[in-house]
């Protein structure tokens, strides 16, 4: 088997207090259907608990849906986790409403690409792909 | 194939010593690298098997929805009091269509996610059949290698086939639900053939009582005592019935057998856990005093080394020019009439034999 018949692993993750996993469920399912074998653990999580279900699943990406508005607490801490965890070879990436400064100051802090509202998922499956295909393998 | 410690690439031995230094996150990789059969696993795996097993593996098998996944948690749970390090295997189903996968079997855990005490890995089966992923044994393997006292592994539970986790584990705890119907359906499945333990789970929802007296007559039907807790006539004082299956929660064991116990449990409450958690118990005492241990042991280590014969001889075959050409000649004579796919196979399979030198 080589590398690129490899599964692409996903972590799906709802963190925060808000109850709204409507669009966590589509990516996943849409996820699913790409052929990418994806990890749902729910609402309600921690960074803590993300970055240890990222770890222990030994997962290539994170997709965080947040739409609480915490976003930019919520993603430089999954990220610095991921790293102090030796993950930083996993893609942080994830979606909600999310103004545009906001977004390019997380990109800058090595955080991948964020989706809004109104995203095909299709395009945020291409995203992953094209990602994966040239990431720099150890 | 040549397997030693020796072949490990640089990779592989700085992944082994951050395995051995006990790091999370080098078990998470060593699973990815056996799961996707990675070039050098077999090494991999050969080097860090080396110290024998230790860990106590029990397997969960039932329908979808009967609870496997909330009983596993609450099990884990009862381990963790006990300083017992614990890791989990979930396995869940491959689209056959997509060959993408939902694995949701952690949401029932999240009460474990952060303790580090705890490691949960979800697998897909990837197109094997039998309840398993292709590679669980060996997940579980490197779990027993990276330190766990035990391992609770979870089946997908769709099938009517999971008879792969009588491989994977030492006791083999099949759950169901009053919704599950009646014993003959448990029949049906090979469910009966493969439990060392009978669990009834959401065990307050009516038809619960119904399904356990099934259950244990069942097993009796098939150890031989259909008949010791039936009535002998109708009309028969219903509260002594009752009385006598009181008496039949402590089943004793006979004949050297196992008796195997049925219970109830409601995962959500955690009613009937420490029930259950002395069942385990006492199958596995049994298991060490009655040899069985010893025997089941060595069937899977038998099951394990022909897996691997078997894996290596059709990577084999198929990566030989020699037989690719064999097989095209094959497929002209066959098309031309001259021969059969019997007749293209042994001149294969003698091709095979005739040039095997040193594996690989």
């Amino acid at each position: 088997m080589t590398e690129s018949d490899q599964k692409i692993r996903v972590l799906v993750a709802k963190p925060g207090l808000d109850g709204h996993d409507r669009g966590a469920k589509v990516i996943a399912s849409a996820f699913r259907d790409a052929g990418f074998e994806v990890i749902y653990t729910g609402l309600h999580q921690t960074p803590e608990m993300i970055v240890s279900a990222a770890v222990q699943e030994d997962v290539d990406v994170v997709a965080m849906s947040v739409l609480s508005g915490a976003h930019m607490t919520l993603f430089p801490r999954v990220k610095k986790l991921l790293d102090e965890a030796g993950a930083d070879d996993v893609l942080l990436t994830g979606g909600g409403i999310i103004p545009e400064d906001d977004v390019a100051t997380l990109e800058a802090q090595g955080i991948g690409r964020l989706f809004g509202p109104g995203t095909a998922t299709t395009d945020a499956i291409a995203y992953i792909r094209e990602w994966y295909a040239s990431r720099e393998l150890v | 194939m040549h397997v030693s410690e020796n072949r490990l690439s640089v990779t592989h031995t700085r992944l082994l010593d951050q395995f051995r230094g006990g790091k999370p996150l080098a078990l998470a990789r060593a699973i990815s690298l056996v799961e996707n059969q990675r070039e050098g696993f077999q090494d991999f795996l050969h080097t860090v098997l080396a110290t024998g097993s230790r860990t106590r593996r029990i397997g969960f098998t039932g329908p979808p929805g009967a609870g496997k996944s909330s009983l596993v948690a609450e099990l884990a749970r009862a381990y963790r009091q006990a300083d017992e390090h614990v890791g989990i295997v979930a396995v869940d189903p491959t689209s056959p269509y997509s060959g993408g996968a939902l694995l949701g079997d952690r949401i029932r855990m999240n009460e474990l996610a952060t303790d580090p005490g705890i490691f949960i890995r979800s697998m897909a089966t990837r197109g094997s059949l039998g309840g398993l992923a292709a590679t669980t044994k060996e997940v579980i393997d490197l779990m027993d290698a990276f330190g766990f006292e035990r391992v609770l592994v979870e089946t997908v539970g769709v099938g009517q086939t999971e008879l792969e986790i009588t491989a994977a584990a030492d006791t083999v705890v099949v759950v169901l639900v009053p919704e599950s119907g009646d014993a003959i359906q448990a029949m049906k499945a090979g469910l009966m053939e493969i439990a060392d333990v009978f669990v009834i789970n959401k065990a307050d929802r009516p038809g619960a009582d119904r399904l356990l007296r099934e259950i244990r007559q069942a097993i009796h039907l098939r150890t031989g005592h259909a008949l010791s807790d039936v009535p002998a006539h109708h009309g028969v004082d219903l509260s002594r019935m009752m009385k006598k299956e009181a008496t039949e929660d402590a089943p004793a064991p006979h004949e050297g057998g196992w008796q195997i116990p049925v219970l109830k449990t409601t995962a959500q409450t955690g009613e009937g856990v420490p029930e259950l958690l002395a069942a385990i118990v006492d199958h596995r005492t049994w298991l060490e005093e009655s040899g069985e241990l010893v025997r089941r042991r060595r069937l899977r280590a038998r099951g394990r080394v022909s897996d691997v014969v078997d894996r290596e001889l059709h990577r084999l075959a198929w990566a030989s020019p020699e037989v690719q050409d064999r097989m095209a000649r094959g497929l002209d004579d066959i098309q031309e009439g001259r021969g059969t796919p019997y007749s293209v196979a042994d001149t294969i399979l003698r091709a095979l034999l005739k040039d095997r030198g040193p594996l690989r």
